[in-house]
């Protein structure tokens, strides 16, 4: 075209990024990649392979091995090998090794950024301005954890050999944010990256190597499903860091239950767009551009879901689709586009078959008119309004550039419009009134929520869901966590198996004066209540004599428990100050009648008054220190390079199930029920199966020290069948599970219906009088999950 | 939309200037509600205009044309203490013959007959560009109302817009009163602007609303409204002499309300950014940000200017760089 044509036009022509480079490392690879394991790249031991297309044009772009179980068995290997020694150096040594890959990524940038798009399909623009100064920035941020460890994680160690599977969407930010702060924090690694795009890892790998970082620190294996399932299996893994569809990240839940495995899942979501009607409507529209054309939609946290105010939603959409009319879609390597290519032909097909489904039940289909590329997987921008709660597309991810839009009429209807999903990853909020908008923000179930913007991420603000969206926080402090696990719980060994229950003996009693029987109802929304089933176990003392009865509890007990905590939100948002003042009326009631249980704890377990009074005294303390902590575990202000902050809340879970374990029955039962009230969730307790009469003596303490109904329920019976229900109640936001070790298993097995949170023992005992292993942040982390509020400001 | 009858029949369709292409804005009654519902975000704004360059580029034959494009928009200016009759009558040559005629013949635009948008002075020399300029087509632009502060009697501000109209000027570039901005003052704005326009009758008139001086995003939003409601055929960023000129945000943000103002009343009104803006890279930007918010349409003279003075020198040294593969020096260009 000529200049006079363009003069006449004013169209923008092409403006192709180079890729020689590019071209030539993958030639210089066209006899195939290997795997990077122990330093070098290696051939797949039974030399599978595999082929990488370019989603823009459908041209094979490299040869790739395809990892087996002997593959990541080879990696694993080096990985343990390495680990102590990586583990031993001193922080600063290790942040000068991020600090160096740091440098390298930047050092490599654009030939990363050219890799990325050609493999993923993304516009060069979003590799080059985002993805890879992210990457940077993100060992950059893990270097400094590094060289603070000692100070600022004193109490923790390294988790080990960690076993990380990463998407296809973000292929090297996922890598940065998984292996920068395993590595940082004295970790391991074997990454598994996705199967459409394994090109950058290996680049990575290759620059990693360059840079000095040690063999078998960071190892690469490349391949499908099956790699990753290899990977989850090993048994020498200490943690699995999985980041993909929710589908997959349950079926590794349930694979990794019982392995004493760490996890941390971050999957999917429906993220709401919620547009109020005194936003920056133009400013709005531009983040919704960001929100779910960003990647082609192929975001886990991208605002699918258009939340409009009544009265705005129609200018709101004729603003839309007029903006949608100016975005280019084209090649990735094009400087001027907005959207580049689906990352594969099956994604393509998801979306064009979700799209049609969601005409079908109705919704008002808008896609602009414009010319796609004639080969290669290409999606136009699509709005779906006038979508109904019900329809499909307002419920399921699509991962592809389609938003579907709604109206709400009132604030408290947005939010629960918003909250009406199974996940929970992130939410954008527009509104110009800053009380409305930070009104909202707490009340959405989301652990990433942008005001007035979408789609910020930083290393130092973490990252990571609510509900099914997973759990585990990327980034910051919150995130350095899961990569550590306490100095104090790294002993532990395993509980020593229970006596044998005693054979009953018959009671005594001839005409003295009897007892008055006391048998124990269960405690339920602040009531005490039969027992369903209407039936009572006997409970035991050491010897075989009958100390008394408690109620048998069952599913429909559970189901009760779990609908009263449910119903007692408030406490969730009563003020720290008057949760703490609550503990402390507990410890003092308890402390009014500390004679009675060292009494009862006695006669339960047989041991000396001392230690029965110590265990009581322990439990009054305990109560303290959580009225303590209730207003002091506190979240952070983190500072992203924006001009704005962003919270890190200290949000409750919600509704709490507990199974507490046999030994020390008053105080593992203050334990792990005081740090969740404490931080505003509502409890369903399980007490210790064979001791449960210090928690029924508990319900008057509860009962006369102003707790509110539903906050702690108690549930007698039998543990395996109560954790069970709690396990698969899909209400039950949380379970904590202390005791044997089938429990845990069982419970992290039933979990993944909703995916709750879970702290079980694995059956490793833990000294319920030490404080270290047993009071304070080191539950309280569990006892919370942080929400980043991302507030940008300037007038 | 209704037009404001008064200011419709003294405006007239029979302009001389030549880019009357579009229906001139017939001004509606001040709609305060509409003022006050403005709202601007601030950080919204400063990331879609610190993105855009990174979405939208040109390059090779379409940046040389986009280049000779932004120099048909460039109202060549010169408001100078010390400009003189011949200073003037230099810069109108400039105008003229803006670019070498060997370096347009190689771009195959000799036959485009390419000049600047306008040429833009002080009232005191649009005598002497307008016989400069006699039979080139090319307008001349005065400022005006006080220029830059704006701070001279009502009356006199009337009195100095007939007096260059009556000298040939076919455009003023108005200065509004800022206070009017910072008190919150939408009706007296509303009513200065009024009787600007109506004083320049034929002639176009561009509102300059000094945005550095007036500060905030939400402040350039509600005065960009007022300006247009009260009948500003142009609304323009700065005089030139304020702390900060002419920036991407602020563009922005006057984009939105030209698009927001046509949109309720159909009118199409022009956009001026002046002050900063040197470098041929930092034009793009600007036509990119007009092409995405307003349209292929906003490229062209009649609804975009440049005030600019050194910016037409950057942009010859890029279009040799462009015909000859060689970076290019000032020395080689004709100064205006």
């Amino acid at each position: 075209m000529s200049v006079a044509r363009y003069f006449d036009e004013m169209s923008y022509g092409p403006a192709p990024e180079a890729d020689a480079e590019a071209r030539a490392w993958l030639k210089k690879h066209a006899a195939g990649f290997g795997h990077f394991i122990n330093g070098a790249f290696v051939k797949s031991a039974d030399d599978g392979h595999f082929e990488t297309m370019e989603p823009a044009t459908d041209a094979r772009l490299a040869r790739v091995a395809q990892g087996s179980a002997a593959d990541i068995d080879a990696a694993v290997k080096a990985a343990r090998a390495a680990q102590a020694r990586w583990a031993r150096l001193s922080g600063h040594a290790r942040a000068r090794h991020l600090y160096a890959l740091a440098r390298a990524v930047q050092r490599h940038g654009r030939l990363l950024a050219v890799i990325e798009a050609l493999d993923n399909g993304k516009p060069i623009r979003e590799t080059r301005d985002i993805d890879i100064p992210l990457v940077a920035r993100h060992f950059y941020h893990h270097a400094g954890w590094a060289q603070l460890q000692e100070t600022e994680f004193a109490d923790q160690v390294p988790v080990g050999v960690v076993g990380q599977v990463i998407p296809w969407n973000f292929p090297l930010l996922m890598l940065a944010w998984k292996v920068a702060p395993a590595l940082a924090l004295g970790n391991t690694v074997v990454l598994k990256p996705a199967e459409y795009t394994p090109l950058s890892a290996l680049l990575f790998a290759e620059i990693a190597a360059d840079a000095g970082l040690p063999a078998g620190v960071f190892n690469v294996v490349t391949g499908d499903g099956g790699t990753g399932a290899a990977l989850v299996a090993h048994p020498d893994v200490d943690k699995i860091a999985f980041t993909g569809s929710s589908e997959v990240g349950k079926i590794i839940r349930e694979k990794t239950a019982g392995s004493g495995k760490s996890l941390t899942l971050e999957l999917g979501g429906k993220s709401p767009f919620i547009v109020f009607d005194d936003a920056d409507i133009d400013s709005a529209i531009e983040g919704v551009v960001d929100a779910i054309w960003f990647n082609q939609g192929q975001v886990c946290c991208a605002g699918s879901r258009l939340l409009l105010q009544e009265g705005i939603a129609d200018t709101f959409l004729a603003r839309l689709k007029r903006r949608m009319g100016s975005l280019r879609v084209g090649q990735p390597l094009d400087k001027a586009i907005d959207m580049g290519a689906i990352v594969a032909p099956v994604q393509l097909e998801r979306i064009k078959s979700l799209v049609a489904t969601g005409v079908a039940e109705g919704a008002d289909l808008f896609q602009p008119k414009m010319t796609l590329p004639e080969n290669g997987c290409f999606y136009p921008p699509t709005l779906l309004a006038n979508v109904q709660s019900a329809a499909t597309v307002m419920r399921e991810e699509i991962f592809g550039p389609v938003l579907v839009a709604m109206t709400f009429r009132t604030p408290d209807e947005a939010v629960m419009l918003a909250n009406n999903t199974r996940y929970g990853l992130a939410a954008s909020i527009w509104s110009e009134t800053i009380g409305l908008a930070l009104d909202i923000a707490p009340k959405l179930q989301a652990g990433v929520v942008w005001i007035n913007a979408t789609n910020l991420f930083d290393a130092g603000v973490g990252f990571g869901g609510y509900r099914e969206s997973g759990y585990g926080r990327e980034g910051g402090r919150e995130g350095a966590h899961e990569y550590l696990k306490p100095a104090a719980w790294a002993k532990r060994k395993p509980r020593a198996a229970a006596e044998p229950l005693p054979q009953p003996q018959p009671t005594a009693d001839g005409f003295g004066l009897p007892q008055i029987d006391r048998t124990a109802k269960l405690f339920i929304g602040g009531k005490q209540a039969r027992p369903d089933g209407n039936y009572a176990r006997v409970v035991l003392d050491p010897k075989g004599r009958k100390l008394g009865e408690v109620g048998e509890g069952n599913r429909k007990d559970i189901r009760n428990a779990v609908a009263a905590a449910r119903a007692a939100e408030a406490w969730s948002r009563a003020t720290t100050h008057n949760r703490a003042q609550i503990l402390y009326y507990i410890a003092e009631n308890l402390s009014a009648r500390a004679d009675e249980f060292t009494q009862r704890i006695v006669a339960m377990t047989g041991t000396s008054k001392v230690k029965a009074a110590a265990e009581v005294e322990a439990s009054i303390a305990r109560l303290f220190s959580y009225g303590a902590w209730a207003d002091k575990f506190e979240g952070a202000v983190h500072q992203p390079p924006l001009r704005g902050v962003a919270l890190a809340m200290n949000e409750p879970l919600g509704v709490v199930g507990v199974v507490c374990p046999d030994e020390a029955p008053l105080l593992g039962f203050i334990s792990l029920m005081a740090p969740l009230i404490a931080m505003g969730n509502r409890v369903v307790v399980v007490p210790s199966e064979r001791h449960p009469l210090a928690a029924t003596d508990f319900y008057q303490i509860l009962e006369t020290s102003d707790v509110p109904p539903g906050v702690v329920n108690i549930v007698t019976g039998t543990a395996k069948d109560l954790a069970k229900t709690l396990a698969e109640h899909d209400d039950v936001d949380g379970l904590w599970v202390f005791g044997a070790a089938e429990l845990s298993t069982m419970a992290e097995k039933l979990s993944v219906g909703n995916l709750k949170r879970l702290l079980v023992d694995h059956g490793l005992a833990i000294d319920w009088h030490d404080r270290a292993a047993a009071e304070g942040p080191i539950l309280l982390r569990h006892a919370v999950q942080v929400k980043n509020i991302w507030i940008p400001y300037g007038e | 939309m209704m037009a404001d009858l008064k200011i419709a029949s003294i405006g007239g369709s029979t302009n001389q200037a030549g880019h009357n292409l579009v229906p001139r804005n017939e001004a509606m009654p001040l709609d305060l509600g509409w003022v006050r519902d403005v709202r601007v975000n601030l950080s919204g704004v400063e990331r879609r205009a610190a993105t855009l360059p990174g979405r939208r580029t040109v390059k090779k034959d379409a940046q040389a044309a986009w280049l000779l494009k932004a120099i048909t928009c460039i109202d060549l200016t010169t408001l100078s203490g010390d400009d003189t009759r011949q200073r003037v009558e230099r810069l109108c040559a400039k105008a003229k013959a803006p670019v070498r005629p060997d370096l347009l013949d190689a771009l195959g635009m000799a036959d485009r007959h390419l000049t600047t948008g306008a040429v833009c002075v002080y009232h005191r020399f649009v005598k002497t560009a307008v016989a400069a300029l006699a039979g080139s087509g090319i307008p001349v632009a005065a400022v005006s109302t006080g220029f830059p502060a704006g701070l001279i009697p009502h009356d006199l501000k009337l009195k100095e817009i007939e007096a260059s109209v009556r000298d040939g000027a076919a455009e003023i570039d108005i200065v509004i009163t800022r206070e009017h901005v910072l008190t919150g003052n939408w009706q007296a704005l509303y009513d200065e602007m009024r009787d600007f326009r109506m004083a320049c009758g034929d002639a176009h008139v561009k509102a300059i609303l000094a945005t550095g001086d007036i500060k905030t995003l939400r402040n350039v939003a509600r005065a960009s409204l007022v300006c247009m409601m009260a009948g500003a055929d142009f609304i323009k960023t700065s005089t030139g002499k304020e702390g900060v000129n002419a920036t991407l945000p602020v563009t922005l943000v006057m984009l939105r309300m030209i698009r927001a103002y046509q949109e309720r009343t159909g009118f199409k009104v022009g956009y001026k950014p002046a002050g900063g803006i040197s470098a041929a890279k930092d034009v793009l930007n600007y036509q990119i940000m007009m092409k995405e918010e307003l349209g292929r349409e906003w490229l062209e003279p009649h609804l975009f200017r440049i005030g600019a003075s050194s910016l037409l020198a950057d942009i010859e040294r890029q279009l040799e760089h462009h015909v000859t593969g060689r970076y290019s020096a000032f020395n080689r260009h004709a100064v205006g």
